[in-house]
């Protein structure tokens, strides 16, 4: 039987290849986003359980979430939230087979991550306010 | 030589073995989180900075105690299938690939029960 070794052929281009692109990284955003959203849902299961725990839990759970590296964790947990939740819309629209044009696509993004960021600072203005 | 047919042979020999189920779940617990979701975010809202009494008294409300157990009921499902793509991506020897799936599912189920466990305590103790 004749040896046969793998040609060498040039491989299919990877991400490194490519200019990146904003809807390029916004999926790789909407993936990161998942990702965290996936670990932060501890944080509401730890209030959660605390509220059921005792007084002494739930005073540490608020103490956490009132400290100013808690309200920083809670700002990028809500804006995690808020990305990845209008991602999704983003996704289902693509997902009824419309807005694939360049232009459409450009701006679904854009009003993404423009979206997210507008919500998110609407949010913690209402929280602001809503502070005791 | 086998009489199987081509068709008998490759089936169910698909990357994940299943379908587009999947697919279809991750969409739908997707949509099903956005209502969700933001009742939840409406709620965590109303009680910054409350006192454990308030908390409960919202909670001791049916109607809510079940918005929030439907809520963590779709966001653990949307979780589990969410990181599954991710670990199907990623992993790429296959026991690496059983196992962070099945730590996945334990994750999951441990995030749901734990929240479902205690909207039940604080919503069903007199």
């Amino acid at each position: 039987m004749v040896e046969t070794k793998p040609a060498s052929r040039p491989l299919s281009p990877h991400l490194q290849i490519y200019r990146p692109m904003l809807s390029m990284m916004m999926s790789i955003t909407h993936r990161i986003t998942g990702a965290a959203l996936y670990f932060g849902t501890l944080l509401l299961v730890w209030w959660l359980v605390a509220a059921a725990s005792s007084d002494q839990a739930f005073n540490l759970a608020q103490g956490f979430f009132s400290h100013w590296f808690g309200v920083i964790v809670l700002i990028g947990f809500s804006w995690a939230l808020i990305h990845h939740a209008l991602g999704g819309i983003r996704h289902l629209i693509w997902d009824t087979g419309r807005g694939f044009d360049l232009a459409t696509v450009e701006w679904l993004v854009r009003a993404n991550l423009i979206g997210s960021v507008a919500l998110t600072f609407v949010l913690w203005l209402v929280v602001y306010m809503a502070m005791p | 030589m086998s009489i199987r047919t081509p068709l008998s042979r490759v089936r169910g020999l698909g990357s994940a073995k299943s379908g587009t189920d999947t697919w279809w779940l991750e969409r739908m617990t997707g949509l099903a989180n956005l209502p969700l979701n933001l009742f939840l975010v409406i709620f965590l809202v109303m009680h910054v900075g409350a006192a454990r009494a308030e908390v409960i008294a919202s909670i001791r409300n049916p109607l809510v105690a079940g918005l929030l157990i439907l809520s963590f009921i779709a966001i653990a499902w949307h979780m589990r299938l969410g990181m599954r793509a991710i670990i199907e991506d990623y992993a790429q020897a296959h026991a690496t690939r059983v196992v962070l799936l099945l730590l996945n599912t334990i994750f999951t189920v441990v995030v749901a029960l734990a929240a479902i466990l205690a909207i039940l305590k604080m919503s069903l103790a007199s």
